[in-house]
């Protein structure tokens, strides 16, 4: 009987470390500061994984780990025979979240929906002037003239009108900009002439409630008990904010963080050397390229840029920047996990006396010059680039061509790429929705020569044609053969040297559970825990 | 001495209108505008370019833009972040203290080691301390701040596991900041065991960043203190039977500290600068790093008024050392 009381306190200080164990939090290294919270305003990552993934949810979702779609707040959705009208119907007993800052009185409804939408479609709508920039995504993926008109006919049926069809409509609704917010939280903000806190003091439905943000150190986050898809393993997500990639390595070594994001591709056969360590791997959707300016002298000639093309060794470029097996050699516009990917298409065999030939063919000089712009600083499409372009002009001049190299910063090198002053641009794309649109409409269209973003400066009728009408099509396999059929003219006409798609990694400490690697680059903590 | 404060006074407002004026101008000779920056590759379209620019009156020409960019100023308005909308003061508000935190642990660790070393150095002229003292702040002062940095790191933090890696403190610990300083909240929060961990993470970038002041701090007290040692009254001092320990710090040091304090002065400049790398490699969340990238995505308001609160900031600081100064030695206040 003496014992009981030494049991008791042994059970309890056991109960008592078991609680703490399951309220470990969730550390998460990334590389940068969120902009903010209000994510129709932002196009980074970052942010997106900071706000739309850790606080918000969409109508539809992507898959944990792949380019699916499936229901989120929206539970179901009919779409109309010819393609132009989506009924929304929503799922009922969704909570906003609950904080000192605002204490929701209703459930979200078709309201919430509409204010999401209306805020960046709707030039008269009380929010829409509330942000300094505007609203780049909605923007860009250019919804302002796709989106005919947003209505509810009741308070669980959203009906989304469209002035065209479009196939990647709904993928297009599973992005960050399509968020859905608290209508009731924004009259709130409105009335109290607090518009700005909508960026700071964020409320969604979402798997954690934000609690506090210390610039450039950390955003805290507590799991959300109430969440419709049953409350987060871990009970709290910390965003820990390292920019230097070496730093978030050794912080994840020390067990500062038990996640680090963007791991370099050099440093990932010593994490997976190390016992306590894990990476987890998949073929991003993700393009390393360089434009060949179809409009400058040279390189309007094909056969031109079929020299180059034959002249550069990807496989020696891929291996060397990031390492052997960590990225794909290109060979399309977009990685083979995509639907329509020209299987036909190949990479020629490095022939450089065939490369000359074409040169002299094509009436290039000995020692002709091609400006190569790039940026300063690595990213994921290309962790080097100054190696890379070394690479390139080394290849190139094998066969007597002069490559100008161009380094300058990256809001510079966009800049005048954009105005079409580069004879090549070493760029990239990460994709955004999992469709082989999004990445030949804003790269390779007619309508981005004249806004800039194609800096190949390629507007081809044929490939345009296919290209909008697979965009307009629903059948996944009248898709599929356009797109092939798009591919095969890309590569008879080679507007680019399609370099790498690269894989993207994220390391761990060995008792990380429940993450899922995403092939759009996002990161959702939802189901993640360290055991 | 009160004429001696106004002039100084009085030379600041030019100083303060040209740096009002070279900060405006910089920030918009680099290509770009902040709407591009956002949008990056994604395609931009001009309507909503136009309308951003006027929205962020970006569209005025540029005389217009600095005349309201200063007559703003005048009310004391600082403006509001492009990207975060946070007012330009809250956000430097919350982020000075890591910066002031920092600069004050280097300057603390700069000062006492530095002058020791001088002093010692003085004393033993010409050993082997000497040319030792001599010869590391000189590597001292050539240093790259970022190699020094991660080599730290790697030894210290990484090797040997005796101090954090990056940071102001183990995020396991939730400190509201309620001061900004670390060191102070950690003593205000109930959490234990977090003062010591704050203080762990202090220690490698205060040594990083006061590696360049302590250099010269040693360097200019070694050579001040020379020249006191050779003066009459020391020797007097000494004739009349003074211990060497009083002769040293009383009638030498004290003396010889007045173009070391200048030195002190100069080099809270050269903090706030080593600041920027020191935060990037530590990830210590500063001003340093708020300004780099707010020069990155073009924010204007953020970039034109930062460097211009440190810049005020160092003229601040100068300012009282040129007081302290002339109160120290009177022949200066008397300089015309």
């Amino acid at each position: 009987m003496k014992l009981l009381p030494l049991q008791a306190a042994l059970a309890a200080v056991l109960l008592s470390t078991a609680a703490g164990l399951s309220a470990k939090p969730l550390v998460v290294c990334t590389e940068a500061s969120p902009e903010g919270f209000d994510i129709v305003q932002y196009t980074t990552a970052v942010t997106a994984d900071a706000s739309a993934e850790a606080i918000f949810n969409r109508l539809v979702d992507f898959k944990p780990g792949t380019t699916d779609i499936q229901p989120a707040l929206a539970e179901r959705w009919d779409i109309s025979a010819d393609g132009l009208t989506y009924t929304f119907h929503l799922r009922e007993g969704v909570k906003f979240h609950t904080t000192d800052y605002f204490k929701p009185t209703r459930d979200m409804n078709a309201d919430d929906v509409l204010w999401s939408f209306r805020r960046q479609l709707d030039p008269n709508h009380p929010w829409h002037n509330k942000t300094s920039i505007g609203f780049p995504y909605f923007e860009s993926m250019g919804f302002k003239d796709l989106l005919k008109s947003v209505e509810k006919t009741d308070d669980h049926t959203v009906v989304f009108t469209l002035n065209r069809p479009e196939a990647p409509f709904l993928r297009d609704l599973a992005m960050a900009f399509t968020s859905i917010y608290s209508a009731e939280y924004g009259d709130q903000l409105l009335k109290a002439d607090k518009t700005a806190e909508l960026n700071s003091k964020p409320i969604g439905t979402g798997p954690f409630i934000f609690q506090r943000y210390n610039k450039d150190a950390q955003v805290r986050y507590k799991a959300n008990p109430e969440y419709f898809r049953g409350k987060p393993p871990a009970d709290a997500l910390i965003f820990a904010i390292a920019n230097d990639n070496n730093v978030r390595l050794q912080k994840l070594r020390a067990n500062e963080c038990q996640v680090a994001l963007y791991p370099k591709p050099d440093d990932i056969p010593s994490i997976k050397a190390d016992p306590k360590l894990k990476v987890a791997e998949m073929e991003a959707l993700t393009t390393g390229y360089i434009s060949l300016n179809t409009e400058h002298k040279y390189l309007s000639d094909v056969r031109v840029r079929k020299a180059i093309n034959i002249a550069f060794d990807r496989q020696t470029h891929v291996d060397q920047l990031f390492g052997k097996g960590n990225a794909l050699v290109a060979v399309n516009p977009y990685p083979p996990t995509l639907i329509g990917y020209n299987t036909d298409n190949q990479n020629p065999p490095r022939d450089l006396d065939k490369a000359r030939a074409l040169l002299k063919e094509a009436g290039v000089p000995e020692g002709a010059v091609l400006t190569l712009f790039t940026r300063n600083g690595g990213g994921p499409t290309n962790p080097n680039p100054r190696l890379s372009a070394e690479m390139l002009q080394a290849d190139l001049a094998k066969i007597g061509l002069k490559v100008d190299i161009r380094v300058m910063e990256w809001a510079e090198m966009l800049r005048r790429a954009k105005k079409g002053e580069a004879d090549m641009v070493s760029a990239g794309w990460a994709g955004d929705n999992g469709d082989p649109d999004n990445f030949l409409s804003p790269l390779l269209s007619c309508d981005a020569v004249k806004s800039g973003e194609n800096y190949a400066r390629w507007c081809n009728q044929t490939f345009q044609q296919l290209i909008t009408k697979a965009r307009e099509v629903t059948d996944t396999n009248e898709r599929a053969a356009l797109y092939v059929k798009a591919l095969a003219v890309y590569d008879e006409d080679q507007p680019w040297i399609s370099m790498a798609h690269p894989k993207m990694f994220t390391a761990m400490r060995d008792n990380v559970e429940g993450y899922h690697i995403n092939p759009l680059t996002n990161n959702n903590f939802a189901t993640t825990q360290v055991k | 001495m009160f004429s001696f404060i106004a002039r100084r006074l009085g030379l600041l407002i030019p100083t303060f209108f040209g740096i009002t004026l070279l900060t405006f101008a910089l920030i918009r000779l680099i290509p770009g505008d902040p709407v591009e920056v956002m949008m990056g590759e994604r395609r931009v379209d001009p309507e909503m370019h136009a309308q951003a620019m006027e929205r962020l009156g970006l569209n005025k020409p540029l005389p217009e833009q600095y005349l309201d960019y200063v007559s703003k100023l005048a009310q004391g308005d600082l403006g509001e972040s492009l990207r975060t909308r946070e007012s330009v003061w809250t956000e430097f508000l919350a982020l000075f203290p890591a910066t002031l935190e920092l600069a004050m642990a280097a300057l603390f660790f700069a000062g006492v080691i530095g002058l020791l070393a001088g002093v010692i150095a003085a004393l033993k002229r010409g050993s082997l301390f000497d040319h030792g003292v001599m010869g590391i702040s000189l590597a001292g002062y050539s240093m790259p701040i970022f190699w020094w940095g991660l080599i730290l790191i790697m030894f210290f933090s990484v090797s040997l596991g005796w101090t954090p890696v990056s940071g102001r403190i183990v995020l396991l610990y939730d400190i509201e900041p309620k001061t900004g300083f670390m060191l102070i909240d950690t003593l205000l929060s109930d959490e234990e065991g977090a003062f010591k961990d704050a203080l762990m993470h202090l220690i490698l970038p205060a040594i990083v960043l006061g590696t360049i002041p302590l250099a010269v701090i040693a360097r200019m007290t070694r050579s001040s203190m020379l020249e006191v040692l050779r003066e009459d009254y020391i020797r007097t001092a000494r004739a009349k039977g003074l211990s060497p320990a009083r002769v040293v710090f009383v009638h030498g040091l004290r003396n010889a500290l007045i173009p070391v304090l200048t030195v002190f002065g100069l080099q809270v400049g050269t903090l706030l600068a080593g600041a920027v790398l020191t935060e990037t490699i530590f990830s210590w969340p500063g001003i340093g790093k708020w300004l780099i990238e707010a020069i990155g995505a073009r924010d204007y308001p953020v970039v034109q008024n930062g460097i211009l609160l440190i810049a005020c900031l160092v003229i601040l600081v100068n300012f009282v050392v040129d007081i302290l100064y002339g109160l120290a030695n009177p022949r200066i206040r008397h300089q015309r």
